[in-house]
């Protein structure tokens, strides 16, 4: 290791401490100016009233602040549950807002300096230790030593990875308040940008960004010499930078709706949900762009371009998901299970998913026109169980936690409704397929090894086969890792695109299926 | 079971596995046994290398899962055969075990080359073939290795100089020949694949030729020297002169051997009911006029199981191989071949094109005779199609044709530069022909993706 890259790799991990240690920075303290501002109207004067006994103490710690209000605001709810009082139950969070609000700390008074110190060394860090990489080797893909790693295979640093990323999404999902300070410190950026103080969602679409950003940089550097993964990288490095994090910004900045372009129901499952309806029909042309827009996406985006190019198209090259699997996910691609096994649980779970999906959609759609009186506000409840199941728990916690465990596709490969859709489209209408080079197959294994989709590829190169699967994202690898020149992704005629029955060529003995 | 034939194949590589899994699918009821000491699953072994480098591991080079054999009811006998009686058609495995077969398979592959060198034996000294042998490599070099010496320079001795540096051991090459694999590779191909050793920082040294390996008090290797005298000390020194078949457990008997199981073009031994396939076979003719009475590729191998599976399933059938072709990896550059590409021609008969990217890294040989009908190609560091070139040699074409419709033989991913241009242009200024040259594509000029 070169010493930039030991520099990098401690500026790095400087800046990760930083980042862990920041949300216990500062004090809290509440008094009943900030309660009544940070409430809705209907909760301030009970709010008020709840939380008096906190009002003139100081919490030298978020957990100290959250148990005390915990404790407060659960007295009263409980007792109005055990009552039955439904009605005057407070659903809504406020513990976040609160904590935002009653926050005194450090960060607070020098956000720049503290992000300095977290965020910006580990960028700079990871930019220090990626940039170099293989400088002064001839090109070519190294996949040296990856089993070997402990963080790459499921030694005790992946263990803690994957532990520590599981840790990160659940209090990000569930437990945002204790991020308060990491929030705060970011405000400026989010000001800057849509004039909103930042919340919870605008520290991970942040973070988010730039470790595709850093992580990209790493994939320029391994796929050096391999044209097809460098544009790819700089495709979901862009997307990501300007349709998901800053356009939705500065859309905001101008007074209209947030909204990501490039997002795609039912990948983007709220999108027909009532409150993004009224949105979108009460903010003018804009919103009436947006609408038919996404409408189009769905049903002319997605089955025109998976025709030409194969899923790849948006799962490769556009997707946010995909961006952070390919760029942050691609140490631990190698992880995927590749059994006949997991594919058939791959395929009852994705698709699964997909028809929970369309049908909340549809009940939505349905309640929406019938002006509520079909289920009244019971779709709610199907969308907070599908909110905290699908796009909490399995996109979040799972999708990228079990990057270290289970490779970075877990969402892509067991999850997504729209990837599934996409598949579809692919597996029975396009011109995509990957095809094998004759009879030069070496059955080495490389292809299968890194496919992050879990596709055995090799089943199908030594057999002379092209692969045509639903979930195949089009990501190269494996064509990149060939070191005989087998696999390539190709668009082409749909005649002869599955060889259910392919012949390998070389041996004039016998003409015979494989 | 009893009066289920019973099929016996002796090695579960390539050709032994091949072999078993068509004879599966022409025979639904024949009783096959794969019989293998090495390794009770079936493995890559081309991929050996790659378990050392950690690329994979070794579950990873099995390219079939566990549950596959007894779902095909393909039975593994894990253990090393002692001898064969031909006479009661009865196996003997070194743990005293027998085992009655009605036909036999001799699928035993191939052992390094060792020429009687002195110091061979030592600890420290080795081939690369087996699985075992991959595993003493990982005991050898653990640690306490500052050089190592791989001897002889063919594709094995380019995997062990790759390997080390993995390690970060410093290599010295010794290669006998004037230029890299260059009984194989012509004069360019051959400098192009050694300056890329020099790359990588590997001590090639040409025309140095192995004298004697030295050993310790211990009885472990210490230094090599050379015929001209030079002494190289080194913890390591790897055998990689070629292979040869392995099959020392079958001498003596009535079986005929010479270098390897003689068979005739229908794998048959000259005892009835055994075959002999894959590496160890040595065909008593040459399967074609470009062809070496014994084949030690893993296309022939799995090209030989295919054959003799229909044998065995009752349609006896002649060993009859399409169009030669290969490939490999020399570090990070590719090659492949197709049809016939020696290493010297006589250049009365056969014109020669050749065209080098100015890198020095990417090259491209086409073969033609002198009618101009195309014979064979080399390319290195591009890929280009299989299907594409067996038609053109059944068909016949001329070089002129093969180099107009080169796009169409482009195997490289999207976006890479269109080397097909560059060749065109040089077949043209070097051959003439009314053919137009490729223009490349509007994504290719979009994304700069010049030679």
């Amino acid at each position: 290791m070169k010493w930039i890259q030991k520099l990098g790799l401690v500026l790095f991990l400087i800046g990760l401490g930083s980042f862990i240690l920041i949300p216990f920075l500062g004090n809290y303290s509440l008094d009943k100016e900030l309660v009544l501002a940070n409430t809705k109207e209907i909760h301030q004067e009970k709010m008020a009233e709840i939380l008096e006994p906190m009002y003139g103490e100081t919490y030298s710690s978020n957990f100290a602040f959250l148990s005390a209000f915990g404790d407060y605001f659960n007295t009263y709810n409980d007792q109005l549950k055990a009552d039955a009082n439904w009605d005057q139950v407070i659903w809504d969070d406020y513990s976040f807002s609160l904590a935002l609000a009653g926050l005194d700390s450090p960060v607070k008074d020098n956000p720049w300096m503290f992000f300095a110190l977290s965020i910006g060394l580990a960028v700079l860090g990871g930019i220090f230790y990626n940039l170099p990489k293989y400088q002064g080797e001839p090109e070519g893909i190294k996949n040296n030593g990856i089993f070997h790693s402990s963080i790459k295979n499921r030694g005790i640093l992946g263990m803690i990875t994957g532990s520590f990323l599981i840790l990160f999404y659940i209090v990000l999902y569930w437990f945002p308040a204790y991020l308060v300070t990491l929030v705060a410190m970011v405000s400026p950026i989010s000001e800057m940008l849509s004039g909103n103080p930042a919340s919870q969602w605008f520290l991970y679409g942040l973070i988010y960004t730039l470790a595709i950003i850093v992580m990209g940089v790493r994939m320029f550097r391994k796929y050096r010499g391999n044209k097809y993964q460098q544009l790819r990288t700089a495709s979901v490095m862009f997307f990501q930078t300007a349709f998901a994090f800053l356009i939705p910004e500065i859309l905001v900045l101008m007074n209209q709706p947030y909204f990501d372009f490039k997002n795609i129901w039912p990948l983007d499952y709220d999108f027909f949900y009532d409150y993004q309806i009224s949105t979108f029909l009460s903010s003018g042309g804009v919103g009436m762009f947006m609408l038919i827009w996404g409408i189009l996406l769905i049903i002319v985006g997605v089955p025109v371009f998976t025709y030409f190019f194969g899923k790849r198209w948006y799962c490769s090259w556009v997707c946010g998901c995909g961006g952070l699997a390919e760029t942050v996910g691609d140490p631990f691609r190698q992880l995927s299970d590749k059994s006949l096994k997991a594919w058939k649980y791959e395929r009852y779970i994705i698709h699964g998913v997909l028809v929970l999906a369309v049908i909340m959609t549809l009940v939505t759609i349905a309640n929406y026109f019938s002006g509520f009186s079909f289920l009244g506000n019971a779709t709610n409840q199907l969308h907070s169980f599908y909110g905290f199941a699908i796009g909490s728990a399995f996109a979040g916690v799972v999708g990228t936690g079990f990057y270290p465990f289970m490779g970075n596709r877990v969402w892509c490969r067991f999850g997504c409704p729209l990837a599934a859709y996409l598949g579809l489209v692919q597996r029975f209408k396009s011109r995509f397929r990957i095809t094998t080079n004759g009879g030069q197959c070496i059955s080495c294994g490389n292809c299968s090894t890194y496919c992050e989709m879990g596709i055995d590829v090799r089943a199908y190169a030594q057999k002379g086969q092209n692969i045509v699967r639903s979930s195949c994202v089009g990501c190269g690898v494996c064509s990149a890792v060939c070191p005989r020149g087998v696999l390539k992704l190709e668009n082409g005629s749909e005649e002869n695109r599955i060889t259910d029955f392919p012949i390998l060529i070389g041996n004039d003995s016998v003409k015979l299926n494989a | 079971m009893s009066g289920t034939r019973h099929v016996v194949i002796i090695g579960n590589g390539i050709s032994g596995v091949t072999c078993a899994r068509n004879l599966r699918k022409l025979d639904e009821n024949v009783r096959i046994t794969l019989i293998s000491g090495e390794s009770k699953y079936f493995f890559s072994r081309t991929a050996l290398m790659y378990i050392y480098m950690g690329h994979m591991k070794f579950e990873h080079t099995q390219p079939y899962e566990n549950w596959f054999w007894e779902k095909n009811r393909l039975e593994l006998k894990e253990s090393w055969v002692k001898e064969i009686d031909y006479s009661s058609k009865q196996i003997c495995f070194q743990s005293g075990e027998k085992m009655d077969y009605d036909d036999l398979v001799i699928a035993v592959g191939s052992k390094p080359n060792k020429f009687g060198w002195k110091g061979q034996d030592l600890k420290g000294v080795q081939g690369l073939y087996s699985k075992q042998d991959l595993e003493l490599m990982e005991e050898n070099t653990k640690s306490g290795v500052s050089r190592a010496v791989i001897v002889g320079g063919g594709l094995i001795g380019i995997e062990m100089a790759e390997m080390l540096a993995y390690k970060k051991i410093p290599v010295t090459f010794l290669v006998r020949e004037s230029g890299f694999w260059d009984n194989v590779l012509p004069k360019e191909e051959s400098e192009l694949v050694g300056r890329h050793i020099l790359e990588h920082h590997i001590d090639l040294r040409l025309e140095s030729e192995l004298d004697e390996i030295i050993g310790d008090e211990s009885g472990r290797v210490k230094s090599v020297r050379t015929k001209s005298g030079k002494k190289i000390s080194c913890q390591f020194v790897g055998l990689t002169a070629g292979v040869s078949p392995n099959i020392d457990f079958l001498k003596g008997s009535e079986l005929h051997i010479n270098r390897g199981v003689k068979v005739n073009l229908n794998f048959e031994t000259n005892i009835p009911n055994v075959y002999a396939i894959g590496d160890c076979a040595e065909f008593d003719q040459s399967p074609a006029a470009d062809r070496r009475p014994i084949e030690q590729v893993w296309y022939t191998g799995r090209m030989h199981g295919e054959t003799l599976a229909q044998t065995l399933a009752g349609r006896p059938t002649s060993y009859k191989p399409g169009h030669w072709f290969n490939s490999a990896k020399f570090l990070d550059i590719e090659y492949q071949t197709y049809g016939t590409v020696p290493a010297n021609w006589d250049s009365s008969q056969i014109d020669s094109f050749y065209w080098e990217h100015t890198a020095g890294k990417i090259a491209f040989r086409m073969l033609q005779d002198k009618s101009g009908t195309l014979v064979g190609i080399n390319n290195f560091g591009f890929r280009l199609r299989h299907e594409f070139f067996d038609r053109a040699l059944t068909e016949k074409w001329s070089g002129a044709k093969v180099i107009a419709n080169l796009e169409k033989a482009n195997f490289d991913p999207e976006f890479f530069a269109p080397y097909y241009i560059e060749i065109q242009k040089e077949f043209k200024s070097q051959f003439g022909g009314d053919f137009k040259v490729s223009k490349p594509s509007f994504i290719q000029k979009l994304f700069g993706a010049s030679v």
